[in-house]
């Protein structure tokens, strides 16, 4: 889109979040987030439900009044702001397409309510249209769109106004899983060739992975790791983290040795090695992660733990398989290797691969 | 054969659940459809004979007749709009949940449960001429004499707007909530303020239940009978349709002519009623999710 003459090209430096804190009746959604977003970046909001993501987004968007702390555009108090006056767009998971208006009406509604000068509001309605590749379906309403039509009208109408923060609320969640990635190439596209600093809310890990310059990783309202996308999956922060990260197979065990961040752990009578992650003592409890395809099966006898084959699913190249050790405990591995429910194999790991987090007064 | 047969008029809509229709069907034939007819032929058989719209011609003739249709559009039509848009904001506000809720609401719609007279008999006692409404004008010095709302036209209508309003907001807080309430919250991201997201956004998706809510409470509003004479002037003033029906029915035996005046009645219901629909035809009347 182009620049116009209305808005300046660059609006703020950073947007602070000081001590954000919301409760709703007593129960804390989200406990004092502070956070900086730099112009321009796409940070992904990351958690499981429940965690306080979309409570943040609303707090950023005014949807929420806070409970305390307080968001900064530079040095403009923003959280007293009404929603209207702040200049974010925000594209919600339903959409919320106004369903009277078209989609022409929709995209220019924003433009409208800035009494933006007839001429340009077409203007700028056409580019975005164009943009999101909406122009044989101007005159439609939004029910005569598909799922898809409707994702992009709700992007479109969001960026019309070129907003200083794009605010996202799983805007992927109600699509299928092929328009799912496309639409995913398509927001980082827009990210791209637009420069629009975007905060994105998603429960998906892999999207948030694949999207996202920076991640914040929230659990019970609380942030547990910000980082970049590679940073938060290969080193977690603490085993939640690495639960959402990707890391299946999570298991208690008991630290046996320590020898320059490589620990011995064992967990009923099986012993494994693997690097630590925070401080973790000997003979303290510990949780042992580490991803199925950074697990190693052999069919030959080998120095690994013996595990029974019990499910396998096919997954492209490769197969999942779900395992059971003799001392009871699963494991789910990737592997290639042609195996079947039944089979006796023996699985190893790499000790930089398998992460042994302290497990911390929360518990596991 | 016999199963795709079956098949076929299941894909038409006909099986075993049309007999849950039944009931209805009976219903509607013996207490609507049998009456109307009736009443309807009655109509056409004047008791002073001269061809079967004689009384139509009759009731058109005569101003003290004719003239209750305007009686009762004078008190039908403001006190159903007065119901709608009185309703709007009180709904608007009674979304969500809220602490207390319960209890406004009750306090709301108790006035269903009064019915027509207890309403009458409160009004006359607390709007009458030594009620406690004049009691503290004339206290405060306001008016000298008693202002005089029983009785007359303010009496049927205050009777109609109590009895009817929890009807009109039941019936909006409803089609409120079926509106997604992201619409308004988008609005705002949007950069439209409290009145632009009303007036752009809840008002256009409201409206064909407002014109749905205004037929309702308009045919209950035009029926008035009860509190037209109780609280009103029913040789006067509030002489409305269904008063010169009762007479002519049941003061002079004239079945023909009551039953004619009813026909008129429900003609005029109608056209008000079909007149507020065409309108409602020409707004936007999908679904009101977010979705679209």
């Amino acid at each position: 889109m182009t620049a116009t003459a209305t808005r300046a090209t660059v609006r703020f430096d950073a947007l602070r979040l000081e001590g954000v804190t919301r409760r709703f009746g007593g129960q804390d959604a989200l406990v004092d987030l502070n956070l900086t977003i730099q112009q321009g970046e796409f940070l992904a909001l990351l958690g499981p439900s429940g965690c306080g993501k979309s409570t943040a987004l609303n707090c950023l968007a005014g949807l929420l009044p806070l409970t305390s702390g307080s968001i900064w555009r530079d040095g403009t108090r923003l959280d007293t702001v009404p929603p209207e006056r702040r200049g974010f767009g925000m594209v919600f998971q339903n959409y919320a397409l106004f369903p009277h208006l078209s989609v022409r009406a929709n995209i220019a509604f924003g433009l409208q309510m800035h009494r933006v000068p007839r001429a340009e509001v077409r203007r700028r309605t056409d580019a975005a249209i164009e943009l999101v590749q909406l122009t044989d379906h101007v005159r439609k309403l939004p029910g005569q769109l598909s799922g898809g039509q409707q994702q992009r009208v709700a992007i479109a109408r969001a960026i019309v106004l070129e907003p200083d923060l794009v605010l996202m609320d799983e805007p992927l969640s109600n699509l299928d899983a092929k328009l799912r990635l496309e639409m995913r190439t398509e927001i980082r596209r827009l990210h791209q060739s637009l420069g629009l600093t975007t905060v994105y809310v998603t429960h998906d890990q892999e999207e948030a992975l694949s999207m996202a310059d920076r991640l914040v990783v929230l659990r019970a309202g609380r942030v547990q790791q910000t980082g970049r996308p590679e940073e938060l999956h290969a080193r977690p922060a603490n085993w939640h983290v690495a639960d959402f990260m990707g890391y299946r197979n999570l298991f208690p065990v008991r630290v046996d040795a320590l020898d320059a961040g490589v620990a011995t752990v064992s967990s009923d009578g099986l012993r494994l090695r693997g690097a630590t992650v925070g401080s973790v003592t000997v003979g303290s409890p510990a949780m042992a992660a580490v991803r199925p395809e950074d697990l190693v099966v052999e069919t030959g006898p080998s120095d690994g733990v013996p595990a029974r084959v019990e499910v396998v699913e096919y997954a492209g190249r490769e197969h999942v398989v779900q395992t059971r050790t003799a001392t009871g405990l699963p494991l789910t591995l990737r592997t290639t290797a042609r195996v079947v429910p039944g089979d006796d194999v023996t699985v190893t790991a790499d000790p930089a691969r398998l992460l042994v987090f302290p497990l911390g007064e929360e518990g596991p | 054969m016999r199963v795709a047969l079956r098949h076929r008029l299941a894909d038409r809509g006909i099986d075993r659940h049309l007999l849950l229709l039944v009931p209805a069907a009976i219903f509607v034939s013996v207490l609507f459809i049998y009456p109307f007819f009736y009443g309807a032929g009655l109509s056409l058989q004047p008791r002073a004979g001269g061809g079967p719209l004689a009384n139509y011609q009759a009731f058109w003739a005569d101003t003290y007749e004719r003239d209750t249709i305007w009686i009762t559009l004078k008190i039908a039509l403001p006190s159903a709009l007065l119901n709608v848009l009185a309703a709007v904001p009180i709904a608007m506000r009674m979304r969500g949940r809220f602490r207390g809720k319960r209890l406004m609401t009750t306090i709301l719609v108790v006035p269903i449960t009064l019915g027509t007279v207890l309403t009458a008999e409160g009004l006359l006692n607390y709007l009458g001429p030594i009620g406690w409404f004049n009691r503290v004008l004339m206290a405060l010095g306001l008016t000298d004499e008693p202002v005089r709302l029983v009785h007359n036209y303010w009496g049927v209508f205050f009777s109609i707007v109590i009895t009817g309003f929890p009807f009109a907001f039941l019936l909006i807080l409803s089609y409120l909530s079926g509106i997604d309430p992201s619409l308004e919250r988008a609005a705002a991201t949007l950069g439209a303020g409290r009145w632009s997201r009303f007036w752009r956004v809840t008002l256009p998706l409201l409206a064909p239940g407002l014109a749905t809510t205004f037929c309702l409470t308009f045919v209950l509003a035009f029926s008035v009978f009860p509190s037209a004479i109780l609280v009103g002037e029913p040789f006067g003033e509030t002489r409305v349709i269904s008063i010169a029906a009762f007479h002519a029915a049941y003061e002079q035996y004239d079945y023909a002519m009551g039953s004619t005046i009813a026909v008129v009645m429900g003609a005029v219901e109608l056209v008000v009623v079909a007149v507020v629909m065409g309108l409602r035809s020409l707004l936007y009347t999908g679904p009101t999710g977010g979705k679209g």
